[in-house]
């Protein structure tokens, strides 16, 4: 990476949800591995991708970086500072530093709320504009994401899914972020919406450097934002790479049979590819299989990756995966 | 010989508080044994209507066929009445939809709800009917289908479920299976399992499929013809090569070239279709994608298109010659 | 290559229909509900008959005791008839239902506060507070709250001195009412509010909220609480109706508003030796207790679909 300046850091982090039992005084009976150990880091201006199945906890780690959920164990620094040991105010104020773009345009935004105040927000959250300058503001933000200024005093309802994807992207904008975790902000959209917004998200960036972590299901979408690629499966990742490098050159069993399945709009293509179907379901993430997570569906599992655990190496060039036998 | 299956000027509308919303205009399509057939557009071009209309699904009111003809070998299903027409669904026509939790009842076992169309179309025994479940879920990949078929749907993932739908569509060996986004739900590596079990179901038992999805990507590896819709009227129609490789629509056009794909990389912005798809409460008169169209002319705006042949197979609704951007 | 600076991004004539606020949105719909119309139809006839009623009569007819025309039925000069002391009962209505009507809105004005309190703090902090809290609703809610009334009213009778307002002197037992009700109907709405917060604190928006840094005070009442609004004003409006008629089971008891202030309620209680013998002693009152809950519960039911949080898509 160019620069190579990292903007945000984790460190073997975790987060695990209690399961609890009981009506006043509640025991922990047992808990999900959302997030279990990941350490990477996050270069300025880039865009890191992450993606994996549903419930593999890539939305936990997003959330979790951004400590809107506190970490089990493990450390989050952000441009020198650990986030996990910040409390109250001082946390509160390092938010205005990073931000989220959601799944669902229709739930992330309150439908009581016009426009204004949606996208202000931030700025009465964190006071960084006198109250007439707010509606400059917004409007600034609003031409930024290329809406109309006339909608200030609109309300959610009167917009379409990508307007209002627009709407939280101005509100994610407000607070001049430098991070900005997008937690699969084009999955509920129209497929020709979906180039609308993948495109301004890239012109934000031009124009403001932002870097990006791009939480996301679809593949394809991912190799064309992101700079690098982490593939998370059961709360961990198994692969880390440039792009090109991890689409082109797979390593991880799991990497490559996500790739395969993933299909191309091309019939030429299709007939000739050849397609990795995986046996059965994710397991729980509860009870997390011993040794390496895939082992249960893994096409190429040995002895080994039942009980032991595989390291995270390093296989040159940014290349990193966690895996026996590659 | 006539054709399994023959769509004729299939209207559908919807009367709302609103006004009346125009979900399928007047399409046409036919159905031979064998065929498998993608329909493709977004949400909302009344590609899922055009099916349910078919199946003679659509609440009525708000609902209306105002128009065509459903001939299914000869016989029109829109002039069936609801007993006729049961016996039809699920027995010669089937269908799985998008969301396997709301199509399966989940206080009845799974293996109770696939045997249940076993004795009703079929008129099998209960032992019967049991054996024959069991022998569908494990058809359709279900591990252990023996003790897994007096499990609820709630035991189920959500792949497990969609083949549990799909081993009841399957039930009775219809002769044309219809699929409505029946992996939008599910992950890629469930989905690459979901096509790959119905390409197979499909050489075995030969019969006709109708996929519907938004997905260019899965109808490209499993249709032979494809339908593009928009705004409730088909716009391209043409195998699964002219469309792909050949595409004349400007919406197909800019539709395969908005979205990235796995295998290459593009450094370049992705090409966009600006604005919104239109409300289906009024169309204006002219080509539905003519706001949005980088090749519109004066015509576009006075009168609808209709589809025209411009090759073995392969028809437009358009105007424009976009290989000479001129019209036609 | 770059879009930036392209015109289609302004969606100028996309949004053709004049925006609707989600308050109009939901008048649209409390519209089309006609039982609703007909409710507030009601509420309005019943609130002229006590206002205006008021200009005509003043309260001194209301409570001056005329012992020759004792339980005389209704006549040209007490279109109502007379109770057992001679007082009109048009005008005992008129003022008994000033009583009543702020009886039932200041009680509730008490219980929507109380419990909108309970229920917000116990659905958003959760943990502990919420399992206490919550325990303690419960236990209000076992206690039968007829029997909590009748205690409370008893205990409390006589302990605060008549005061005026707005120049009709009130009876002192009018405010142990109202809190009485008021302190034991909150619970119902306490759990309400409190599944709403529930729900809507894992809510997307709300995790915006707190992602953009904003605290908990403006998040439960500029986020959540503006959401809950819905709920709670149909518990409030049926609330309403409740409080008249509780205050109309204690009157009638004998431990409510004493007389000779009038209310609905010991207007029943004064006419219960004359139920068969002089029937418009109960029928007025009785009819008008029945007019006013029956109109605000109808309002209720509008108000819940107009407010269901649903209307706002489906009208997309």
């Amino acid at each position: 990476m160019r620069g190579k300046k990292v903007l945000v850091k984790t460190e073997s982090l975790k987060k695990h949800f209690p399961i609890t039992r009981g009506i006043i005084f509640q025991q922990q009976v047992g808990s999900v591995r959302a997030v279990d150990g990941v350490t990477l880091n996050i270069y300025r201006g880039e865009t890191l991708g992450l993606v994996g199945e549903s419930g593999c906890g890539k939305t936990t780690a997003g959330r979790t970086i951004l400590q809107l959920y506190r970490p089990t164990s493990g450390r989050v620094i952000f441009d020198g500072t650990d986030l996990t040991i910040l409390k109250g105010e001082p946390l509160r104020d390092m938010r205005r530093r990073m931000q989220m773009i959601f799944q669902d345009p229709y739930a992330s935004l309150n439908p009581r709320m016009t426009i204004a105040r949606i996208i202000s927000e931030p700025l009465r959250a964190h006071k960084l504009t006198s109250a007439k300058e707010q509606v400059d503001r917004v409007q600034e933000l609003l031409r930024l994401v290329r809406l109309n200024p006339r909608f200030i005093n609109r309300y959610p309802h009167e917009f379409s899914g990508g307007q209002r994807q627009r709407i939280g992207v101005a509100r994610a904008l407000a607070s001049n972020p430098e991070f900005i975790v997008c937690d699969e902000p084009i999955s509920a959209l129209d497929v020709s919406i979906q180039a609308q917004i993948v495109n301004l998200l890239e012109d934000l960036q031009d124009k403001l450097g932002l870097t990006y972590m791009f939480i996301a299901h679809d593949l394809s979408m991912v190799r064309h934002i992101c700079d690098r690629v982490a593939v998370m499966y059961l709360g961990k990742i198994v692969e880390l790479a440039i792009k090109d490098e991890l689409y082109d050159h797979p390593l991880h069993p799991y990497t490559q049979a996500l790739m395969s399945a993933v299909p191309v709009p091309d019939p030429v293509v299709e007939r000739k590819r050849k397609r990795i179907i995986l046996e059965g379901d994710v397991p729980s993430p509860i009870n997390p299989p011993p040794g390496c997570h895939f082992s249960t569906r893994c096409p190429i599992a040995r002895e080994e990756c039942f009980h032991q655990e595989p390291p995270w190496r390093d296989v040159g060039g940014g290349h990193f995966v966690a895996c026996h036998e590659c | 010989m006539a054709p399994l299956l023959e769509v004729q000027d299939l209207t559908t509308r919807f009367y709302t508080l609103d006004g009346i919303v125009h979900a399928v205009n007047g399409i046409s399509y036919t159905v031979e044994e064998g065929d498998t057939l993608g329909i493709v557009g977004e949400s909302g071009c009344g590609k899922s209507v055009s099916v349910l209309s078919v199946m003679g699904l659509i609440p009525e009111p708000p609902g209306k066929i105002a128009a065509g003809q459903v001939l299914y070998k000869g016989q029109d299903l829109l002039q069936l009445d609801q007993k006729q027409m049961e016996r039809i669904r699920g027995k010669e026509i089937a269908m799985v939809f998008q969301d396997p939790m709301t199509s399966l009842n989940p206080v009845l076992t799974i293996g109770h709800q696939i045997g249940e169309s076993l004795i009703v179309h079929l008129g099998m025994g209960q032992k019967e009917a049991r054996r024959q479940s069991v022998e569908l879920l494990d058809m359709v990949g279900i591990p252990q289908a023996a003790d897994r078929y007096s499990d609820y749907p709630h035991q189920f993932s959500g792949g497990m479920r969609q083949r549990a739908m799909i081993a009841m569509a399957l039930a009775c060996s219809p002769n044309i299976f219809i699929a409505d986004e029946p992996t939008t739900a599910l992950d890629v590596t469930i989905q690459a399992q979901i096509i790959d079990l119905v390409k197979t179901l499909r050489d075995q038992l030969g019969m006709a499929v109708i996929w519907i999805t938004h997905d260019l990507g899965i109808i490209a590896g499993l249709a032979e013809k494809v339908l593009v819709m928009y705004a409730g009227f088909f716009i391209e129609r043409g195998s699964v090569d002219d469309i792909y490789g050949d595409p004349r629509h400007p919406y197909t056009l800019a539709l395969l070239k908005s979205v990235p794909r796995v295998d290459r990389t593009s450094k370049e912005r992705l090409a966009v279709i600006s604005g919104l798809p239109p409300d289906l409460l009024g169309l204006p008169p002219g080509c539905p994608f003519a706001p949005r169209c980088t090749y519109m002319v004066e015509q576009c705006r006075k009168e609808n298109p209709c589809l025209e042949p411009i090759g073995f197979g392969h028809e437009i609704a358009c105007w424009v010659d976009v290989t000479t951007g001129r019209e036609r | 290559m770059t879009t930036t600076e392209v015109s289609w991004e302004f969606f100028e004539e996309e949004i053709e229909r004049p925006p609707l606020t989600p308050a109009q949105v939901a008048w649209r719909r409390f519209r089309c509900h006609k039982m609703a119309l007909v409710g507030v139809g009601l509420l309005i006839a019943i609130f002229l008959y006590v206002i205006v009623g008021a200009f005509i009569y003043s309260e001194a007819d209301a409570n001056r005791t005329d012992l020759s025309i004792t339980l005389s039925p209704p006549s040209r000069d007490h279109p109502l008839g007379t109770d057992g002391t001679g007082r009109c009962i048009l005008a005992r209505t008129i003022y008994g239902g000033q009583i009543s009507v702020l009886i039932g809105l200041s009680a509730v004005i008490v219980s929507v506060t109380v419990g909108v309190l309970i229920g917000a703090i116990s659905g958003y902090y959760g943990g502990h507070i919420d399992a206490i809290l919550m325990r303690f609703t419960e236990a209000m809610f076992n206690i039968p709250q007829l029997f909590l009334l009748i205690l409370l009213a008893k205990l409390l009778s006589g302990k605060i001195p008549t005061f005026k307002l707005l120049g009709r002197s009130f009876s002192g037992s009018v405010i142990v009412i109202i809190g009485v009700i008021g302190l034991t109907s909150w619970m119902y709405l306490a759990r309400i509010v409190r599944a709403n917060f529930l729900s809507l604190k894992e809510q997307e928006f709300v995790t915006a909220a707190r992602c953009i840094g904003s605290r908990n005070f403006s998040i439960i009442f500029e986020h959540i609480l503006p959401n809950s609004v819905a709920p709670i004003v149909v518990a409030a409006t049926l609330g309403v109706a409740s409080a008249i008629i509780n205050e109309a089971y204690v009157s009638f008891l004998g431990l409510g508003v004493q007389p000779p202030t009038a209310t609905w309620g010991n207007m029943l209680d004064q006419a219960y030796h004359h139920l068969d013998s002089e029937p418009w002693m109960w029928f007025f009152p009785g009819m008008l207790i029945l007019l006013t809950v029956l109109g605000i519960n109808f309002v209720g039911d509008g108000l819940r679909d107009a407010l269901d949080p649903r209307a706002l898509t489906q009208t997309e």
